[in-house]
């Protein structure tokens, strides 16, 4: 889209904006284009007489791409400078930079540790050196934006040792060595489908496809090696999930045949299934619902929608950060989370952004980041031991199996099945008394230098500090209402700067706005 | 469509004929109905506390000692001494619980052959082989048929765990957060027991009040989207939270309205007020409570921390015993004390252990009271050295099914489950699962 035209869509799109717009939640100006995507999700929605939610504000987006790209929130001088920016093409501009951050790889590499089990221990037992090395090979592969073919067929044909090969880690991270069990991890992984749906003679032809594939240990302790069976020499006959039967010669890796027919580009599960995951994961819900459950009883909610990217993605030749950046440029990611109709199908449809409450490694990096706090790691079981540097992120870790009684009840996955929904983000009553009242939360509100320093603010300058909490937590500065309602409770009576500080933090923590993506 | 039936895959038709479609999801997921298949066993037991020996205790200085294996076996604990019961010994450490024998039984022969903390811990937990699904631990199968589903109406979860939850692996295995336990964290030994979330020093109610108006008079968002069903869910949370902040859960929580004496004969120490804590629970109505402790991976000074651990294990767990029975709720209360295996009889002299004990799980003990165990027997033997076992082999399925059975949940039934699949609570027979059958020699 050309920049130039970009006012004069803009002028238009204010036209057509009609409904009420909530602050400072919503804004009455598209600041982007209708983009070809979002051509796809309009016409679904129009033919079931849905209206689509209001544009998001600046504060909304920012927070939201933020959270959603990096899953880090924007510090207070970013929020500023963002807010104050009068350039029209800020919000691109922000994906842009965005996708270049160290977070991003960090980030889609603890999604990517989900999706491959990457865990030291009981049940996967993948061992703390191993896991280093494959969430390094990972992370490496995703920051230097290796085209999603070629991770995934490098994951496919691996070999070698657990610390020395990395990606042969695939092979190990599976509950379960026989050919069944690999192969319904590669059928989750990369096609999005349950083995256990298909019909048997599928079934058996992608077993056979891994029939091969051999472990063996070495003199070094916890080193494993992944090869193929040498003692089969025979040619093997195989059938592919489509049907087509394919004779493997001796000597050739039947893996390999494999990788060949599932990243040929008209192959229909491969590119789909990483379009749909991709934009699972921005809007938290899957065209096929769930992601990893592609059936022909579950079809997609918006083919049109789906194909398109799909077509996309192949075309620029599985470059992910493009996928990414188209999506997160639409207006159908920019919209407001307030929906417009009560209508189910606004849900499959996408006619809002949903609510969802933050990963439970983003939440936590997200407190400690508001109060300048840390959280320490180590896993004395097994051995190794594992000890984290103290700076490091919690959406950084790279062992799903560190112990932490914080990541456990806010719905990290135990990794053990590769399942998209092992990540829970349903709230508990035990998450709640948590943040509402737990002394490790208040502890980190009560030792907060940034804190400290507000409270002390606030002896002078009561609505300076109030505005400053709001910076720091949600990403953006007070309305007058909130102003007023905060400044009561900090100049009451009796309160004193530091408490009052203190206690608009942990209110502000806990409202629905800090604790969801919205 | 098209395009999606051009996979080639397989057809709808051809899916239904296999009878897999809808199978996913939550709509199966129906504990009553799944119930109504079968009768349940008659229940007896009305709760559990599970003393979780962390990291394997020693059988040959609890509760199999033998005290003619000599040194290499003993190391400096050769001595058994009587108990309550005619025939049995326990390890001369325990003295308060020999005089205790009546009420509990003795399973001398478990065994599983693993080695390894999490695979054991995972087998003595679930009763399963670590396989492709990760399977609930008891006390998150309990809360499935004994919780929320089934009439508990308690404000704290129906599964707590004193104080630390493992998380080495997952509780609640494939039945989701739901059936995850409530771990208290705070030491029930200081004054106040501040179980994190529940208790908190330094906030005054007037506080807490205030706060939380503050917070919904700046919950804009939650305004601006009343209808949101993930809002509501949550204000939902917070509503029970409150109730449990405000009213009468810390009630229970308060150990300090107990007498002196009592807290006294439970020993002052965290394990002790663990056990007293776990009295309260069951007595308002818990069903299953974990008590986590730690310390019993004694590959080094194993015998220098047996004199100083198994005195405050002793005093708590008599005391317990004791009293669940003066208060008449032993009957209806299981006590389970195991870890996930015992330790090598044989002493390792060699550095680096320096008279240590290793991971042994070919053979150990498990204790089991209450509920409808029977007291004062011995289930089971190991050969003269404790390192095999000589008699009537014990599986955690075995130990498990019967607890099940006991509280009237059936061992053998399905197990309903968030992600639809066609599993029993326990492995079958046919699932190839070893047994040397239920514990009926104790059971009534």
């Amino acid at each position: 889209m050309n920049r130039l035209l970009l006012p004069a869509l803009v002028c238009l799109a204010a036209v057509s904006v009609r409904a009420q717009v909530v602050r400072p939640f919503e804004t009455d100006v598209w600041p982007v284009a209708m983009s070809p995507l979002d051509e796809r999700v309009d016409a679904a929605l129009k033919a079931h007489g849905i209206p689509a939610a209001n544009p998001c504000s600046d504060e909304v987006f920012l927070r939201r791409v933020y959270l959603d790209v990096i899953g880090t929130l924007p510090d207070p001088e970013a929020v500023r400078s963002f807010l104050a920016d009068r350039n029209p093409g800020k919000r691109a501009a922000l994906i842009d930079a965005l996708l270049q951050r160290e977070e991003f790889s960090d980030y889609w590499s603890l999604k990517w540790g989900d999706l491959l089990r990457i865990k030291a221990e009981f049940p996967i037992n993948l061992w703390p050196n191993a896991v280093q090395a494959y969430h390094r090979w990972v992370r490496d592969a995703i920051h230097e934006n290796k085209p999603y073919d070629q991770f995934a067929r490098e994951l496919l044909t691996s070999s070698g040792s657990n610390f020395r090969d990395p990606p042969a880690n695939f092979y190990r991270a599976i509950q379960g060595r026989e050919p069944a069990a690999i192969a319904d991890a590669v059928a989750l992984t990369f096609m999005g489908s349950r083995i256990a749906t298909w019909p048997q003679d599928r079934r058996a032809g992608m077993e056979a496809l891994f029939s091969r594939v051999a472990y063996k240990k070495t003199d070094e302790w916890k080193e494993e090696i992944v090869y193929l069976e040498p003692s089969a020499t025979g040619p093997l006959n195989a059938v592919l999930p489509d049907g087509s039967k394919i004779r493997v010669e001796a000597g050739q890796d039947p893996r390999q045949a494999f990788a060949d027919w599932l990243l040929k580009p008209e192959n229909p599960w491969f590119a789909r299934n990483i379009a749909n995951r991709v934009w699972s994961w921005l809007f938290g819900r899957g065209i096929i619902h769930e992601p990893d459950d592609s059936r022909p009883d579950n079809p997609p909610s918006n083919p049109e929608l789906l194909a398109y990217l799909e077509k996309e993605l192949v075309a620029a030749h599985y470059d992910l950060r493009h996928l990414y950046r188209l999506i997160l440029n639409s207006r159908t990611y920019q919209q407001s989370s307030i929906a417009r109709s009560t209508d189910p199908a606004a849900e499959t449809l996408f006619a809002y952004y949903p609510v969802r409450r933050l990963d439970a490694e983003v939440l936590i990096d997200a407190l400690c980041s508001i109060s300048g706090t840390r959280e320490s790691y180590s896993s004395p079981i097994p051995e190794p031991f594992t000890y984290i540097p103290e700076d490091q992120r919690s959406i950084a870790l790279a062992d799903g199996s560190i112990t932490s009684q914080f990541l456990e009840m806010f719905g990290r996955p135990a990794r053990d099945t590769g399942l998209e929904s092992e990540r829970s983000n349903e709230p508990t009553d035990a998450q709640r008394l948590h943040l509402l009242n737990s002394t490790h939360i208040q502890r980190k509100i009560d030792q907060s230098w940034r804190l400290i320093g507000i409270g002390r603010l606030g002896r002078m300058n009561p609505r300076l500090a109030i505005s400053s909490v709001y910076a720091v937590v949600l990403s953006r500065y007070p309305t007058p209402e909130e102003l007023n309602a905060a400044l009561a409770y900090c100049t009451a009576p009796g309160s004193n700067p530091q408490q009052a500080a203190s206690d608009l933090a942990w209110a502000l923590i806990n409202t629905k706005e800090f604790l969801y993506r919205h | 469509m098209s395009a999606y039936a051009g996979a080639g895959m397989f057809t709808r038709r051809e899916a239904l004929k296999r009878g897999i479609l809808g199978a996913a999801g939550l709509a199966l997921f129906d504990p009553l109905r799944a119930l109504a298949q079968k009768p349940a066993p008659v229940a007896r037991a009305k709760a559990v506390i599970q003393i979780w020996m962390w990291g394997g205790p020693s059988q040959l200085d609890t509760f199999d000692p033998k005290p003619d294996a000599g040194y290499d076996y003993c190391g400096q604990l050769a001595k058994a001494i009587p108990t309550n019961v005619a025939g049995i010994q326990v390890g001369e450490l325990l003295p308060l619980l020999a005089q205790q024998a009546d009420k509990y039984s003795i399973i001398r022969s478990m065994t599983h052959a693993s080695n390894a903390h999490e695979t054991a811990s995972y087998m003595v937990q679930t009763g399963r082989e670590p396989g492709r699904l990760v399977f609930p631990c008891v006390g998150a199968v309990v809360s499935l048929f004994k919780g929320y589903d089934h009439g508990y109406q308690g404000l704290i979860p129906p599964y707590v765990v004193l104080t630390e939850a493992q998380g080495r692996f997952d509780e609640a295995g494939f039945l989701g957060q739901r059936y995850k336990p409530f771990a208290t964290g705070g030491d029930p030994n200081k004054q106040p027991f501040v179980v994190e979330g529940v208790i908190q020093e330094g906030i005054s109610d007037q506080r807490q009040q205030a706060r939380r108006e503050l917070l919904h008079s700046l919950d804009s968002l939650g305004k601006a989207m009343p209808t949101d069903l993930h809002f509501q869910k949550l204000d939902q949370c917070e509503a029970h939270a409150y109730d449990m902040i405000l009213g009468d859960a810390r009630k229970l929580f308060d150990l300090s309205t107990e007498t002196a004496e009592t807290r006294e004969a439970y020993g002052r120490n965290t394990f002790g007020q663990s056990c007293l804590m776990a009295r309260r629970l069951v007595e308002a109505g818990m069903p299953y409570v974990t008590i986590n402790y730690k310390g019993w991976d004694t590959h080094k000074q194993h015998f220098e921390t047996m004199r100083r651990k198994l005195p405050e294990m002793d005093k708590g767990f008599a005391a317990l015993l004791t009293d669940l029975a003066g208060r008449g709720l032993l009957d209806s209360t299981i006590i389970w004390w195991s870890g996930e295996f015992g330790r090598t009889p044989r002493v390792q002299w060699e550095a680096p252990w320096n008279g240590g004990r290793g991971h042994w799980g070919k053979c150990f003990s498990a204790v089991v009271a209450g509920g409808g165990f029977k007291g004062g027997q011995v289930v089971g033997a190991s050969n003269a050295t404790g390192e095999e076992v000589a008699q009537r082999p014990v599986y955690p399925v075995d130990l498990i099914g019967s607890i099940y059975e006991l509280l009237g949940v059936d061992p053998d039934g399905p197990l309903p489950n968030p992600r639809g699949m066609d599993v029993t609570v326990l492995p079958t027979a046919a699932e190839g699962a070893k047994s040397g059958g239920r514990l009926k020699e104790i059971m009534p």
